[in-house]
């Protein structure tokens, strides 16, 4: 199988401190894979760095095997394929709903094209049918920022979508949500594990649990265990360092 | 016959053996006799007198206030009263009484009668019994270059005790020594090596005559070559003076600036009218001290200092409750109020004091200058480096090792942890707030020194200041030390070679092109909390 | 088209059209010009200021981009066409040197400087009038927007960047007149600057280029384009992650907004007759930034409004009371960014909302 993601050996330290030691992943396509670690293990820089946000100081980043992802920016990243969802949810709030699915619907993202840009009927089909994924029909041409929190988080996983990422990055997506939503979300990640390659980051146990996938450790920059949940709950390390607390 | 008489005395009384027992006031009778020649030899006689009388006697002559009495030979000055020309003796100042116009005739003196007067009076110099008369008239020895003075020169050195007295009687002589042409070798070998010792621009010019002798040339090249290094390592020790003095007042405007910026993210563009409260809180201490306790003046800015950080303080922490507390998290609306405060402040102190500058006066401490080496250093911008470290050091203190300083670090660092732990965060951003202001009003007395009081203090310094902030970085002491310093030297490096005005253009465009490589200036806090 | 121009914009465009047939009617036809003729001056005045709001507003209200150096773009469109006005004095000068403009015979210039060349053509003065600003904004976005340079830092440089500008243009050897700047124009495409007909003429034009600044502005906002603008300026890091090189669109709106400054520049400097250095100073460009505020952020049209506003209560103020008018204008920036942090149209259309509310909830409530 095809490593959609590949990083080996990678670091990144800001200001003396190592937010990433030596980080090694391998995350094949379509795989839906779990991360997760304490406060500090480095999950978001992770995330930069993939995204290229931040460089990292050594290492290698590939994407397909083929794109070396330490040159490209974020920009770059998300016209590679690669949507990242954040923890906080980051929507568009003075744009209506509708607005901010059509905003990351995948087009030319030019200066000029987008000035010139007019919806075409097979984009509004895409929109309605993005709502009705993240149930958000009726709020169509509501500003996001009327959204309540999980409404937003959900509108964020719709402008994901509308992307057509190959892989996407969630960090957190149950935070602050009600049991119900969670569940929902964890549904939907399973559904689009396949199609996408899709990695979350996340604290929640049960929620990671009902994600059912492979799932990595992270401690202190660097990759503590990986496998499945059970096997790596049983590892003494992965309980001292996160599970014990 | 009578003149005759006199003449042939004079010639007589100017053979050395009888000058011993010569009294100096009939010497002095002597001087409207003879020619101009004649005329220089009794002022010669004067000069070696002795006497303390001669100096003052030779000064009046050489302006021409000399006259003498024809009735009685008697040496006189004339001066006017109401209308008529009242005699006054030259050497007593006795009163003689009215004379008419046609009772008294002036003393002349010619251009050649006025150079050997010069002489005479340098030599004179030489030998007084106060040193710093003497070290007067080495100089004017030096500037002079007058062979005829090598051997009275050679003489006060060998009689000089004070070391640095001395150095300049040698020098002094060199000078003259590579003037004349009589001169061994020798001398003049030793003369170019004193005299590239010295180094300043006058040496340079005194080496001059050595410079086209065939024999001396390749020794006088060198010495040049050395002295023109030296006034070049001194002309940049000057500069970098320059540059020191304008970094230290940089930094006071901007350090209570980098503290609302840095520790409280709040851009404060009524910062210069803080600093104007300033300057204008030291003017009327030093108003009130003129009225009512002038003996008191020497102390007026110490006075000031306190009352300064407080007006400022206040009127800071009354900006802060009343007005940014509302804004925090919204810079960009905080700039616009604060600059809204500015017009207000400035259009207040406008209408209360008028558009005019404010006279603040320097207290004798800050007069003046010193010379060190070839580079002068007033007192003022020496003692206003002197006050801008102590307020940084202070300000160091405060915000590292006091509780409040404490408190605004763990403000700055996590706002909500910080409430958290019961540290009213309310309360501190106002002090901090109140001290960044209060430094602001330090500053202005500083300012006040050297720059108009007026309503425009504040606006000529805020741009500055801002650059200091953003090249330094926000969020740091030092980096408001080290920004303002590099931009003071900087900018006094850049003056001598594209004039102020450009000198500055380019700073600034130097400053916009840096903050594109590094956004967040010299010394940024740098990781992921700063994007958050 | 419709969607161009909505209610505020009708409105807006209403009240222009009455102002640029009454005015110029009450100034030349009428018996007994009921309309001044310096009211006409001081109206095409007030309507560059608009334009110049417009401008900024492009770049604050939608991008979020708070330029406090605009004016330094007003002034270099309104030096290009202040160029071109010297080069028409021709011989009438006071040396009536044929080619040189008195500034420079007086500084006893030889020839004329390079950077005059073409200055004689008025279609050139006009482009360059957009050009140079829109150079300067895009070399100065280029390199902030790049390196990522944002929020108050990048306020803080536009402010050097137009300090640094006025004090070049002060030095008499920059070759613009120095200190006194351009000024003593006579006429412009041959019409007498001082005659009333010219005077309403400029008033015209300026009303034109205003709408079509609103119009360009409004069109954008309302484009794709327009939408990543609002997303940059609620939300930059989001907006990269969707794909958009954010310092592109920066870039482009920058550079719209400062030759639509320029343009306003341009048109000012005939109308009022001089351009001088002082209009690069800072408290002039902050100046605009309250227009925009006043008027209501994100608006386009409320700019406009906020900029006559204020000029006009400048107009009154300091020729009423000269000392109120700093607390007034600086009153103005703390009340305004205190209490109507959405500005004039914000306020007057919460105001229409509850009027009309009522109304819709007795619809619903049954």
């Amino acid at each position: 199988m095809t490593a959609q993601l590949y990083l080996n050996g990678v670091e990144r330290s800001f200001d003396g401190f190592k937010a990433i030691n030596g980080l090694s992943l391998h995350v094949t396509k379509g795989e839906l894979r779990a991360i997760i670690g304490p406060n500090g293990a480095g999950k978001t820089t992770m995330m930069d760095i993939i995204t290229g946000k931040t460089r990292p100081d050594k290492g290698e980043v590939f994407w397909n095997e083929k794109v070396d992802l330490t040159k490209t920016d974020e920009a770059g990243s998300a016209r590679l394929g690669i949507g990242r969802k954040f923890q906080k949810p980051t929507v568009i709030e003075s744009l209506s709903v509708e607005d901010n699915i059509a905003l990351a619907l995948k087009t030319d993202r030019s200066v000029f094209a987008t000035l010139f840009a007019r919806r075409t009927a097979a984009q509004e089909d895409r929109i309605t049918e993005l709502l009705e994924l993240v149930r958000l029909v009726a709020e169509r041409s509501r500003p996001a920022a009327d959204l309540s929190h999980g409404q937003k988080q959900w509108l964020e996983i719709g402008m994901l979508l509308a992307q057509e990422p190959e892989l996407l990055l969630v960090d957190e997506p149950a935070a602050g949500m009600t049991d119900d939503e969670t569940m929902r979300t964890a549904e939907l990640l399973r559904g689009l594990a396949g199609e996408h390659t899709v990695i979350v980051v996340e604290h929640d146990m049960e929620f990671v649990r009902a994600l059912d996938c492979k799932v990595t450790v992270l401690h202190q920059g660097r990759v503590l265990a990986e496998g499945s949940i059970d096997h790596v709950s049983a590892n003494p390390e992965v309980v001292e360092v996160y599970l014990g607390r | 016959m009578l003149g005759l008489l006199r003449r042939t005395l004079l010639i007589f009384l100017l053979t050395p053996s009888f000058l011993m027992a010569q009294d100096f006031e009939n010497l002095v009778t002597l001087l409207p006799e003879g020619d101009f020649d004649d005329r220089g030899r009794v002022v010669n006689q004067i000069a070696v007198s002795g006497d303390d009388r001669a100096l003052p006697l030779l000064e009046m002559l050489t302006n021409g206030e000399l006259s003498y009495l024809r009735e009685t030979g008697r040496i006189v000055t004339l001066r006017e009263e109401g209308d008529d020309d009242v005699a006054y003796d030259a050497l007593s100042d006795e009163r003689i009484g009215v004379v008419g116009r046609r009772d008294a005739r002036d003393i002349r003196v010619n251009n050649g009668l006025r150079r050997d007067i010069a002489a005479a009076i340098g030599r004179m110099g030489l030998q007084s019994p106060d040193p710093a008369v003497r070290l007067d008239a080495a100089q004017r020895a030096f500037r002079a270059r007058d062979p005829a003075q090598i051997a009275a020169l050679t003489d006060a050195l060998s009689a000089e005790s004070e070391p640095h007295v001395a150095t300049v009687f040698e020098q002094a002589r060199a000078a003259a020594i590579l003037q004349s042409d009589d001169a061994v070798q020798a001398d003049k070998r030793a003369a170019i090596a004193v005299l590239a010792a010295r180094g300043d621009r006058d040496a340079l010019s005194a080496l001059s005559p050595a410079l086209s002798d065939p024999a001396l040339v390749a020794d006088a090249q060198a010495a040049t070559d050395e002295i023109e290094r030296s006034i070049a390592s001194w002309g940049l020790a000057q500069n970098l003076w320059y540059g020191i003095s304008l970094g230290s007042v940089l930094m006071l405007a901007a350090i209570g600036l980098a503290i609302t910026f840095g520790v409280m993210g709040v851009i404060n563009m009524a910062h210069g009218e803080l600093v104007m409260i300033g300057a204008y809180t030291t003017y009327l201490v030093q108003e009130t001290i003129r009225n009512s306790f002038p003996e008191m003046f020497g102390w007026s800015l110490a006075i000031a200092v306190p009352l300064a950080f407080l007006t400022a303080g206040a009127v800071g922490v009354a900006i802060e409750r009343g007005v940014v507390r509302y804004l925090y998290g919204r810079p960009l609306e905080t700039l616009l109020a604060t600059w809204g405060i500015s017009l207000i402040l400035q259009q207040a102190v406008r209408s209360i004091f008028g558009p005019n500058n404010r006279e603040v006066g320097n207290p004798d401490w800050m007069s003046g200058a010193v010379d060190v080496g070839q580079m002068a250093m007033t007192w003022n911008r020496i003692w206003i480096l002197v006050f801008a470290l102590a307020v940084f050091a202070a300000l160091l203190l405060v915000l590292n090792r006091t509780p409040i300083g404490l408190q605004m670090r763990a403000v700055t660092q996590n706002r909500s942890m910080a409430a958290n732990m019961g540290i009213r965060t309310g309360w501190v951003d106002a002090m901090t707030f109140g001290l960044g202001a209060g430094v602001a009003g330090l500053a202005g007395v500083a300012l006040s020194q050297i720059d108009n009081v007026s309503p425009n203090l504040g606006q000529s310094y805020i741009v500055d200041s801002f650059m200091v902030v953003v090249f330094g970085g926000a969020g740091n002491l030092w980096g408001a030390f080290a920004g303002a310093f590099t931009l003071g030297i900087a900018t006094k490096f850049m003056e001598p070679w594209v004039g102020a005005v450009l000198a500055k253009i380019l700073i600034l465009v130097a400053i916009i092109l840096f903050i594109q490589k590094r956004p967040r200036g010299l010394f940024a806090l740098k990781g992921r909390a700063v994007d958050s | 088209m419709s969607r161009l121009i909505d209610r505020r914009m009708g409105f807006f465009l209403i009240a222009l059209f009455i102002a640029v047939v009454a005015i110029p009617v009450g100034n030349l036809v009428m018996e007994g010009k009921p309309v001044a003729s310096y009211v006409v001056q001081l109206s095409g005045k007030y309507l560059c200021y608009a334009l110049l709001a417009v401008a900024l507003d492009l770049v604050w209200g939608y991008c979020g981009i708070l330029s406090l150096g605009h004016g330094a773009f007003f002034a270099l469109g309104g030096y290009a066409m202040g160029m071109h006005l010297m080069r028409e004095i021709g011989t009438r000068g006071v040396y009536g040197d044929p080619v040189l403009p008195d500034f420079m015979v007086f500084l006893s210039y030889e020839e004329l400087p390079w950077f005059w060349l073409g200055f004689d053509q008025f279609w050139f003065a006009a482009l360059m009038a957009m050009v140079v600003p829109g150079v300067l904004a895009f070399l100065f976005g280029w390199f902030a927007f790049r390196s990522r340079v944002s929020g108050v830092y990048l306020s803080i440089i536009t402010q050097a960047m137009t300090y640094a500008l006025m004090l070049a243009f002060f030095r008499n050897e920059m070759g613009f007149g120095g200190n006194n700047g351009l000024t003593d124009f006579k006429d412009v495409l041959g019409f007498d600057l001082q005659s009333d007909a010219t005077r309403a003429g400029l008033f015209v034009a300026s009303a034109v280029a205003l709408v079509a600044g609103l119009l360009i502005a409004k069109a954008i906002a309302l484009s794709q384009l327009g939408k990543v603008l609002i997303g940059i300026r609620d939300a930059e890091d989001r907006t990269r992650f969707l794909g958009y090189r954010v310092e592109g669109y920066k870039l482009f709106v920058f550079v719209v907004s400062a030759m639509m400054a320029g343009v306003a520049g341009a048109l000012y400097t005939p109308q009022v007759g001089i351009i001088n250095p002082g209009e690069f100073s800072p408290a002039n460009s902050i100046e605009i930034v309250i227009w925009v505020a006043l008027g209501g952020r994100g608006t386009l049209v409320g700019a406009a409004i906020g900029a006559i506003f204020v000029a006009l209560a400048k107009t009154f103020l300091t020729g009423w009371i000269p000392e109120i008018w700093l607390f007034a204008l600086g009153g103005l920036f703390v009340f305004v960014t205190l209490f109507m942090p959405k500005g004039i149209l914000g306020v007057i259309e919460d105001g229409w909302g509850r009027i009309r509310r009522p109304t819709v909830r007795k619809e619903v409530t049954p």
